[in-house]
Parts: structure tokens; C-alpha cells; sequence
């Protein structure tokens, strides 16, 4: 560098650089000194850095750096936190039994919020989001139930499922009575409007409701019963009240006749710890149908 | 920066200039006097009031926070007396806002700065460590002239300045402490902030207002007026010719003399001024400028140059008062040979106290006839409506009760919806049928499944509002909320 210091600009009286363009000077305004220091001081505190904290990318892998930091152990450890947290929480719902776990607010409260959050997850996607159903699959907010609507049956059936496979599953069919040659056309159109005619639906015109009953008695109330209330041991819903699960009218009915119905809920045990499987029959049964 | 600027003296605008004016030290004298009296009264207030209301006790029966005053983060509870808000109950704290706000532009119309003068924490603090600094280092003239020693220091002098900014930390300590322990239980917080086992973030809260406190008040001192507030430049869009501000009432003062000429111009019953140029003005003010100039950006209206113009008036025989509050106006009338006159009440002082009146009056109202007793409903989304087997249609609702009370509220819940319509919530077995009792505990709120559910014989049209009573039981205290009872 060259020694400007006796090169001073008359006008301003301020040293010059030396550089000069067509006669113009440029004035030495140097950058103050705190700002000089700050950057220097920011130069180190990089260097600092790249020493204790993971900085340089390496082929397949990164420099640690000396404090051993690494973002991916800070969130490992917020999520054992986390699960400790819950697991003590869960440990108490475990314990208690169904029945005392909707008499404690608190734990009334645990549970639903536990439980619509695994349904959300895991049954959703049949059930809907707020469980209202759809065709084939059971709206689980109201009172008709095809296997049972209080608690313990309620997470029998989460836990085991329905046809499912489990050794421990409920079975149970609606047979097919019109591919399998069992009933006639014409026997399944009569059936199906005597079935209509069970919980107050219309007939059609013509139909012999003596005969309708007759083929109801020998073929359906095996497992419908002779009135047609059901039986939740096998499934077999009840056909005199307002709720059809795959619909009421006569085409779908003799579709349900025809072809016969065998929904499959899967079993969770095994898939869901039991405390969750817990919360979700509180859950469920809290939605309002429970019995 | 200080004297009053001819604009015959300006030099051409020059850029070469340093952009930065270099503070000039200001060195208060120690003055007695009305105001000064005020000052101090006004200090002990505040300080007392700041550092020992954490531990004023005020019974809330069991398990409740005993603190008079206390913002409870973690319970999100502010807690004042008799007063306890919930967050949602946040526009109290905007109504105090705008009651304190038109209070400042009040005080502004009326006596100018008083805020600035007597009551803003920068003042108080910053007079306070001028009090210090003048015990250990003395008084205005000892202080400059150890400031400029260039003598080598000394033991006694270095002990002189370890001692000051000691009581200085010190001071500035028990603000950041006084400042926690509105967020926690004050004594059990002191116990813990002793033995070390307090919240780290008690200690870094201590740490920073002891840092704020220790540079506002002893180092930056009039530069935060003067720099860094904005109220100076919002105070002078607010004044009018009216206001009263600290004055030099230079209709007076001019033309100044020395005490010996005026006696003798006096004698030869000439007019003089009643000034006599001691600067007792200037040394006693705590933003070093000359109130002689008129009013300034600087000047703070401590009334500090008033009791020392008094003190040398009462001296020299002269009437006091030569500065005090008064107005331009009331100067030109003087001169005129006119009486003074004083309007304190004129259309923005009307204006500003009926808008805090009002404000105060509606917090007020709303403050003494709030329920304590909250009801929120939210009706289900998703199904909206379920039939049931036998034809019924049910509806599911979301309530949320508030108990802001001291005491467990036990309640019942009673819906005015569909005809024959029945209610239950989900946990509770009902004594009485159709008519849920729940006991909400102290203080907290209970979230409550609640079924709705229509008889078959009697569906409803598609949509037709609920209204949800929520009555406690043993005072007859009744909260409601409404709804929809919607038909799939």
C-alpha cells in the first residue's frame, strides 16, 4: 500500500485513497473501527463454530464438532419425554376399568381425546372421521348395534374385530340366498317386502305377506329371529327399526338377499396397546349410542 | 445544542461534518424546594409501591393464590385484590390502556410533562441514582472537577466510584427482582431465588431489567427523553396555547442584570428584569439545557429550575415564581398590562376526561356485572344429526362450562329445543332424569359431551334453535347459550 497520509484533500481536509480519476480524488473514509472489530469478532465466532458445533459435509457424513450436538438426539430425547409423559397417563387408564374410566371426568376426558385420535388414524377411513358411517360400514353415533353396544362388547369387538380372521372374531354371515340357489327370484322379491313391511316401510302392490312370512320363518329367522329383532351374538341385525346398514329400499334388499353381506371389521389387538384399544371403546361408546 | 440558534449564524450545509454529537455530561445540583419535595414524595410512592406490592397478602380461601397482585402464566390468570381475569377477559387490559393513554394527553393539556417530570420510571430511576451518585461523589462542582482531574486515580477516588455503581447494581438488582416476583409467589420465589433452586428464567428476567435498570438510569440518563421516547415529539403535536408548561416568564426576567446594577438601575426607577443570569436553572436541570431558551424537546418539566430560581429570588428579595407554570399567553398579557387567565377547562380537557370517564365507566360496569358463570356450546360437525334405531333424531354438542368463581359450582343443564326432546351427557348419571347435574370445580372449566335427542313421533323441521340454560343450583345463577337442533 502506498502512504497516502500527507495526500489531503484541500476542500475537505481529509486524506485521500491516492486513486484519482480525471483530476477526481477518492476521499479515505475508512469504516469505523467497532464495526471492523465486530466483523473480526464475527470471523471468530465462526471459526468457534465450525469447531463445537456440526458444520462441514464430508463425503458421507459431517465433522460432529467437539460438543457432540446433534438436532436429531434433541428430538429423540422431547420424544421420550413425551412418551413418559403419556405412558404415565396411560399406565392409569390401563388399570381402571371401562366402567370407572367414564365415571372420572379426568379420565372420561383422557380417554376421548386419546381415542378420537387413534380413530382418526385408524378408522377413519371406513368409519368417517366423526364415525357418523357409511354404506357397509356402521354409523357408531348411534343406538343400533350389530354386535353389542356396551363398553365391554364395544372393545370386544375393536379388539377382535368382525370376521376378521382373529381366532377370536365374531362370525357370522348374511348368506347369499339367491346365488347359492337357495330362494328363487321371485321368493327373494316377497321376502324383501315382507322385510320392508317389518319396520313399517311400504309394499308392493300385489305382494303375498302370508307367503313373505313364510319364507322369513324358514330361512331368516334362523339367526333374525322370528320377529326379525336380531341377534347380536351372530350379528344378525335388527330389521324392524329405522337404521339399514346397506339401505332400505326393495332394490338394495334383494341385492342383500340375493348376493348376501359380510362386512369385515379387523381385529386391533396386537396392532393397538391395550390402554389405546380402552380409549377407543370409551371413545366410541361416548359418541352417544353406547348402552 | 442547548443555546437558541440564529438563523444568521447557520453555516452552509456541510457534509463533512460528523453526524454524531457527542453527549455533554450533565451534572445536576442538589436543590430544595416545593417541587423537589414533590419529586420525592412521588418517588417513594412509586419505588414503594413497585418493590413491596408483590407482597401484599389477599385471601382467596383454600388453594388460591394469596398474592394481592399476580399474573399467573402457567394458570393464565391476572390476579389484582378482589379482581381475578381470565385471558379471554383481555380487553380490560385494552380498556387500562386507553384510560392510561387519554390520562397522559389529560395531563399533557393540563400541566404539560407531568408525566415525564414526576412519574415515568426513566425519571424516578434516574433521579434516584443522581441521589446516590451525588452521596458518594458530592455535589455538582466536586463531580465535575473529579471528572476532570487528570490526576492519577487514587484510592479514595476508586473506592468512590466501586462504592457508587455498587449501590447502583444494587439498586438496579432489586428492580429486576421486585419485576418476578409479579409472576410468582413472592415469598416463596425470594426463598427459592436465595437458595438458587428458583426457575433459570426468574434469574435471566432479573439479569436483563438489572441490565436495563443499571444503563437507562445510570448512563443514559436524559439521552432515553431525549433520543430514544417518543412522547416528546407526541407531546408536542398534543399541546395548545393553554397548557401550562414550565415557563421562564421572561416578561420579567428580561432585561437580565447583575443583582448591584438592577438595585441601582432600580434606584433610578428604571425597568429591570427581575434575572439576574446566576444559571441556578441550568445547574440544577437533570437534562442540562437553559429553560430560559423557552420551551424545548429536552425539557422534561421536572420543575427543578423553578425551586432553584425561587430559592435565589427569596434571596435577592425578589417575588418567586420568576419560573413556574405558566403559558405564553398569559406572558403577552402581563406585557399588555392585562391579567393573567388560566383554562383548565376547555374543549380537550372536557373531551379527554369524558372519554376516560366513559371508558372507566363501561370497564366499571362491565367489570361489576360479569358473569361468573359461562356457558360455550359447539355443535358436532361431522355427523350433525343421527337417527336412532327407533326413529329418534339425536344431536351432539360440545359444551364448555366456565366456573370463574372461587367455589365448586354444582349445576344443571337444561335445553329449550325440540318438542319432548330429552338431554344427556355422556359420564353422568343423572338423579333427576333428563335434567344432567354436574359440579364444575373453582376457578377452571369442564368440557362436557352433551346428546340432544328428538322423539320419532315428533321430528323436527330441518333446523331450529336450541337454547341451552345452565343453572347453578344453590345460588340460581343462570347461563345461557344457543344452538341448532339440526334434522339429517
Amino acid at each position: 500500500m502506498t502512504d497516502h497520509s500527507s495526500d489531503i484533500d484541500s476542500v475537505s481536509g481529509k486524506s485521500t485513497t491516492g486513486h484519482e480519476w480525471d483530476g477526481i480524488k477518492e476521499l479515505n473514509t475508512p469504516l469505523p473501527r467497532w464495526w471492523v472489530i465486530t466483523f473480526y469478532l464475527t470471523i471468530v465466532w465462526a471459526i468457534g463454530y465450525w469447531i463445537v458445533y456440526p458444520a462441514w459435509p464430508l463425503i458421507s457424513s459431517n465433522t460432529t464438532g467437539v460438543f457432540g450436538y446433534s438436532s436429531r438426539a434433541d428430538v429423540a430425547v422431547e420424544l421420550a419425554n413425551l412418551e413418559k409423559i403419556r405412558g404415565d397417563k396411560m399406565v392409569a387408564l390401563g388399570a381402571a376399568s371401562l366402567a370407572d374410566i367414564e365415571k372420572d371426568p379426568a379420565l372420561l376426558a383422557l380417554a376421548r381425546a386419546k381415542g378420537k385420535t387413534v380413530f382418526g388414524d385408524n378408522c377413519a377411513p371406513c368409519h368417517g372421521s366423526g364415525a357418523a358411517g357409511a354404506k357397509g360400514y356402521p354409523n357408531l353415533n348411534d343406538d343400533d348395534w350389530l354386535w353389542g353396544g356396551t363398553l365391554d362388547q364395544i372393545m370386544q369387538t375393536i379388539q377382535f374385530g368382525a370376521r376378521s380372521g382373529h381366532a377370536k372374531t365374531h362370525e357370522g354371515q348374511m348368506l347369499a340366498f339367491g346365488k347359492d340357489g337357495v330362494l328363487k327370484g321371485d321368493e327373494i322379491v316377497t321376502v324383501a317386502n315382507y322385510v320392508r313391511s317389518l319396520s313399517g316401510l311400504s309394499t308392493r302392490n300385489g305382494y303375498d305377506a302370508a307367503k313373505g312370512q313364510k319364507i322369513f320363518a324358514e330361512n331368516c329367522a334362523a339367526c333374525h329371529g322370528d320377529t326379525g329383532k336380531g341377534n347380536q351374538e351372530l350379528g344378525a341385525p335388527n330389521l324392524t327399526d329405522k337404521i339399514w346398514l346397506y339401505g332400505s329400499d326393495e332394490a338394495s334388499l334383494i341385492e342383500t338377499i340375493g348376493q348376501g353381506r359380510a362386512g369385515v371389521m379387523p381385529a386391533w389387538e396386537g396392532r393397538l396397546d391395550p390402554a389405546t384399544i380402552k380409549a377407543m371403546a370409551v371413545y366410541v361408546h361416548s359418541l352417544g349410542g353406547g348402552k | 445544542m442547548n443555546k437558541a440558534v440564529n438563523p444568521n449564524e447557520l453555516q452552509p450545509a456541510d457534509d463533512s461534518g460528523p453526524l454524531y454529537a457527542a453527549r455533554k455530561k450533565v451534572y445536576p445540583q442538589s436543590v430544595s424546594g416545593t417541587f423537589r419535595r414533590i419529586k420525592w414524595t412521588l418517588m417513594a410512592i412509586c419505588l414503594g409501591v413497585y418493590y413491596f406490592l408483590p407482597f401484599v397478602r389477599w385471601n382467596r380461601g383454600l388453594g388460591a393464590p394469596s398474592q394481592a397482585v399476580l399474573i399467573d402464566l402457567p394458570n393464565s390468570r391476572f390476579y389484582f385484590f378482589f379482581i381475578e381475569l381470565w385471558p379471554q377477559e383481555v380487553y380490560y387490559f385494552t380498556g387500562l390502556l386507553i384510560v392510561a393513554a387519554v390520562a397522559l394527553f389529560l395531563m399533557n393539556s393540563v400541566g404539560g410533562r407531568i408525566w415525564c417530570g414526576y412519574l415515568c420510571p426513566q425519571t424516578v430511576w434516574t433521579d434516584l441514582f443522581y441521589a446516590v451518585e451525588r452521596l458518594v461523589e458530592g455535589d455538582r462542582r466536586e463531580r465535575m472537577k473529579k471528572d476532570k482531574s487528570s490526576d492519577p486515580l487514587k484510592l479514595e477516588r476508586i473506592s468512590e466510584i466501586v462504592l457508587k455503581h455498587s449501590i447502583w447494581i444494587l439498586i438496579a438488582w432489586w428492580t429486576g427482582g421486585a419485576w418476578v416476583l409479579y409472576f410468582s409467589d413472592a415469598p416463596t420465589l425470594v426463598k427459592e431465588l436465595v437458595t438458587f433452586q428458583a426457575p433459570m428464567i426468574a434469574y435471566i428476567w432479573i439479569g436483563i431489567l438489572t441490565a436495563t435498570t443499571y444503563v437507562l438510569a445510570g448512563f443514559m440518563r436524559e439521552q432515553v427523553c431525549t433520543y430514544m421516547c417518543p412522547w416528546p415529539r407526541i407531546q408536542a403535536a398534543l399541546t395548545d396555547e393553554w397548557a401550562l408548561n414550565v415557563t421562564y416568564r421572561y416578561d420579567r426576567g428580561e432585561k437580565r442584570t447583575s443583582v448591584k446594577k438592577a438595585a441601582e438601575l432600580r434606584a433610578l426607577g428604571q425597568q429591570v428584569g427581575d434575572c439576574v443570569d446566576c444559571y441556578q436553572c441550568v445547574a440544577v436541570c437533570p437534562t442540562g439545557i437553559d429553560i430560559r431558551n423557552g420551551p424545548q424537546l429536552e425539557c422534561i418539566q421536572c420543575g427543578l429550575c423553578i425551586d432553584a430560581c425561587d430559592n435565589v429570588m427569596a434571596k435577592i428579595g425578589r417575588p418567586k415564581r420568576l419560573i413556574g407554570y405558566d403559558n405564553d399567553i398569559n406572558i403577552h398579557r402581563r406585557q399588555e398590562g392585562k391579567a393573567p387567565i388560566y383554562r383548565i377547562v376547555r374543549a380537550r380537557t372536557v373531551v379527554y376526561s369524558a372519554i376516560i370517564a366513559a371508558v372507566g365507566g363501561i370497564m366499571i360496569y362491565t367489570l361489576a356485572t360479569r358473569s361468573l358463570l359461562d356457558v360455550n356450546v359447539l355443535h358436532d360437525r361431522n355427523p350433525v344429526a343421527v337417527k336412532l334405531s327407533d326413529g329418534s333424531i339425536r344431536n351432539a354438542y360440545t359444551v364448555r362450562l366456565l366456573n370463574k368463581s372461587g367455589y365448586d359450582r354444582v349445576i344443571a343443564i337444561d335445553a329449550d329445543g325440540p318438542v319432548n326432546s330429552t338431554v344427556h351427557v355422556v359420564g353422568v348419571d343423572s338423579v333427576t332424569p333428563d335434567r344432567p347435574m354436574i359440579v364444575i370445580p373453582r376457578d377452571s372449566t369442564s368440557e362436557l359431551r352433551l346428546l340432544v335427542t328428538a322423539p320419532a313421533d315428533n321430528n323436527p323441521e330441518k333446523s331450529i334453535p336450541v337454547r341451552f340454560h345452565v343453572t347453578d343450583i344453590g345460588l340460581g345463577v343462570v347461563a345461557s347459550a344457543t344452538d341448532n337442533f339440526v334434522s339429517p
